[in-house]
């Protein structure tokens, strides 16, 4: 990792330790004198309060995995004993539970972040496809997760996604039958969707560590996306981003505390609170909130392996952005004509979640093929056409000439920031 | 810029306004809104609603419905109905659970005690449902937090500040006195019942509540301590129902308030650090 290194330990211990295992040397570079953007603004903190959640989420998981029981007879009950009688299970539960849609929030406003701001572009293209990984795992994780309460929705949400692999030609039905370890959602499916349930968030540690390693070669990016040149383009990590990190966090958690201990059922669904029962279908199946705008391009589309390729497609589309993206310039707030797609992009993908929570009839079928559309579009022909099309403006010679507002135009950075998405923590 | 913003701003409201407008069917009526002791960040039970709650419950519901999580024991506990341990003591005893096998290997019968969950009045789902005309009574453990009814935009935004969430609660409260003549066009088939506030009106469930079926406890004026109606009764039992779903409640919202104190002073704090650590860096406030 490209800090510059000066760590020098101080007692002998330390010395006779570090000529062993460079460790304290690599966490010194790496989060106390690495120098970063000095520009970076709030948008940026959410990479630290990504970390927090996972920990917390792994945390909360490991203690109630310790009173659960993963059997398709005892689960729904486990549950309901743990909210009852274990000493702050309720606690445990409602932090887990709500912490995975906190996690969501998080990652979602960091990459929207990624994209106003191109930190995608190159070097970070690797950067960047690695959190599409931590993306992708994310979201196994969650909905693996929501299955383990045992619930009508655990378990028809489960049916309906693991159904989804038997779209695909050929090894379909086979696949489907290993998901569900039988010939339909049971017990064998509820058991190995605890198993990876715990495995996954282990994997995902991995790859963030690679996400960080990634993102400690080329340095963070910044709001004016211009590379830092000389050192007065960066501060140090410690103590400038430390201290914005933790007062970020420490506004985000309020967010967190106030859903998981006030409203901690608002972001689940009812139907969860009845044990999963095989014989009776719920009105209506919806899957947790952070995938309902994939849920709505599924369903948007009337054949059925389309609708699989088109939901799974709008993710795994992301992972060329580096390279639909032709524009020269990085950040958005030079882009005036690229911030109005991007935010349609933006509200269009609000939309997609609204939508899929609608039952998939008449009017909302409609508007979701419209918005499915659009966010297609989007990746496919906005961001390839606007880089040639488009006139940016000007940019400042440095990051330091940016926050001080010589040259170019760092009025529109300030505004371009101002008006990023409000659900920030 | 200020085009662009404007732009964006009525493409999103089009865009949620068109979208509000296609959202308003409904199929049942909407409940009213409760007044609950126990809404909003300071909400606490109502020991003597809850007791209340629990009587008509112990009375009439519990013929037909299980409540399969709740111990005797949780009924004296912090945040609950408040009845004292002898007075649960003395309840367990009123009932007759299976236990066993004793050392001679035979299962037998024994007076409940404060520990024991409380008994089904059914041995399974299947008798349940053969005595009730095909369908098996729900559960009350959890059902004030199971049912719900849609809020729909932008009211579900809404919820999430004034922290809004009892809309099981409310919907069991108008579900017991909803009952009513089928209007002209709709046939109720024998056996069920025409509900304004069930989910497709037809419920299976005679109506389970009448004036005066259940005596409250008298207050010191010698007049029962709330009105021995319909109404009072659904109201006080869906309360009970409400403690049953979430027992902890109280201490989740006292804990919550001092968490956020915590957090607001403790953020305060690191934002003038924040502050004061960038007050020399050039360009930053």
């Amino acid at each position: 990792m490209s800090g510059h290194s000066t760590y020098e330990p101080k007692s002998a211990v330390g010395k006779w330790f570090e000529s062993r295992l460079p460790i304290m040397g690599l966490i010194h570079s790496s989060f106390v004198v690495f120098p970063n953007p000095r520009n970076l603004n709030y948008f940026w903190t959410f990479g630290g309060i990504l970390a927090f959640m996972l920990v917390a989420q792994i945390i909360t998981g490991v203690v109630l995995a310790m009173h659960y029981t993963a059997h398709a007879d005892m689960a729904f009950n486990s549950v309901e004993l743990i909210m009852r009688d274990v000493n702050y299970g309720w606690m445990l539960r409602y932090l887990h539970a709500n912490g995975a849609s906190m996690f969501f929030i998080a990652v979602y406003v960091h990459i929207f972040r990624g994209l106003y701001y191109g930190s995608y572009k190159a070097p970070r293209e690797v950067l960047w496809i690695l959190g599409v990984i931590i993306f992708l795992l994310m979201m196994a994780t969650a909905f693996m997760g929501y299955v383990l309460p045992w619930g009508q929705m655990s378990f028809w949400g489960a049916t309906v996604i693991t159904n989804l692999f038997s779209a695909i030609p050929g090894v379909g039905e086979v696949i489907v039958s290993y998901l569900w370890g039988g010939y339909s959602v049971s017990n064998p499916t509820l058991n190995r969707f605890f198993s990876l349930h715990y495995l996954l968030p282990f994997m995902i540690a991995g790859v963030v560590v690679l996400h960080i390693w990634a993102l400690h070669v080329p340095g963070s990016n910044n709001p004016s996306g211009i590379e830092k040149k000389t050192d007065k383009d960066v501060l140090p990590f410690h103590p400038y981003f430390t201290v914005k990190d933790a007062f970020a966090l420490c506004c985000f958690l309020m967010v967190y505390v106030w859903f998981a201990f006030y409203i901690p059922n608002f972001l689940g669904h009812a139907d969860n609170y009845i044990e999963a029962n095989a014989a009776v279908t719920p009105s209506h199946i919806v899957p947790e909130w952070y995938f309902l705008p994939f849920y709505a391009i599924l369903r948007a589309i009337p054949d059925k392996l389309l609708g699989v390729l088109a939901m799974f497609g709008s993710i795994a589309i992301m992972v060329v952005v580096p390279w639909l993206d032709t524009s020269k310039v990085r950040s958005g707030s030079y882009r005036p004509v690229f911030q109005i797609f991007f935010w349609l992009f933006a509200i269009n993908a609000v939309i997609l979640g609204w939508l899929g929570s609608k039952p998939p009839e008449g009017m909302y079928v409609v508007a979701s093929r419209i918005c499915t559309v659009y966010y297609f579009a989007y990746y496919i022909l906005v961001l390839p056409l606007l880089g040639l099309f488009e006139t940016p403006k000007s940019l400042p010679a440095s990051i330091a000439d940016s926050v001080l507002g010589k040259g170019g135009s760092g009025s529109a950075m300030a505004s371009g920031a101002a008006s990023s998405p409000s659900t920030k923590g | 810029m200020k085009s662009i913003k404007t732009l964006i701003a009525v493409v999103a409201l089009a865009g949620l306004a068109s979208g509000a407008a296609f959202a308003q069917s409904h199929e049942r009526e909407i409940p009213p809104r409760v007044t609950w002791s126990f809404s909003g960040p300071f909400g606490t039970y109502d020991e003597t609603q809850l007791q209340r709650g629990f009587k008509v419950f112990h009375e009439v519901c519990s013929n037909c419905h299980s409540l399969n999580k709740i111990a005797f024991r949780t009924l004296a506990e912090h945040g609950g109905p408040g009845f004292s341990k002898e007075q649960v003591t003395a309840l367990a005893a009123t009932f007759k659970v299976k236990d066993g096998p004793n050392d001679a290997g035979e299962m037998f019968e024994r007076p409940a005690r404060p520990a024991d969950f409380w008994p089904a009045p059914f041995p399974n789902k299947q008798a349940a449902a053969a005595a009730n005309g095909g369908a098996a009574p729900p559960d009350f453990s959890v059902i004030a937090k199971a049912r719900t009814y849609e809020r729909g935009f932008p009211w579900f935004v809404f919820d999430i500040f004034t922290q809004y969430q009892e809309q099981g609660v409310d919907y069991i409260a108008s579900l017991l006195p909803g009952y009513e003549e089928a209007p002209a066009g709709v046939t109720v088939p024998d056996g069920k019942y025409y509900n304004k506030y069930f989910p497709g009106n037809i419920i299976a469930m005679p109506p389970p509540l009448q004036d005066g079926a259940v005596t409250y406890l008298k207050g010191a004026d010698g007049k029962p301590q709330a009105p021995e109606t319909v109404q009072q009764y659904a109201k006080d039992v869906s309360a009970f129902l409400m403690w049953a779903a979430e027992p902890h409640m109280e201490q989740r919202k006292e804990i919550a308030f001092r968490v956020l104190v915590f957090l607001l002073v403790f953020a305060g704090l690191l934002y003038f650090t924040k502050k004061k650590i960038w007050a020399n860096v050039e360009g930053h406030a």
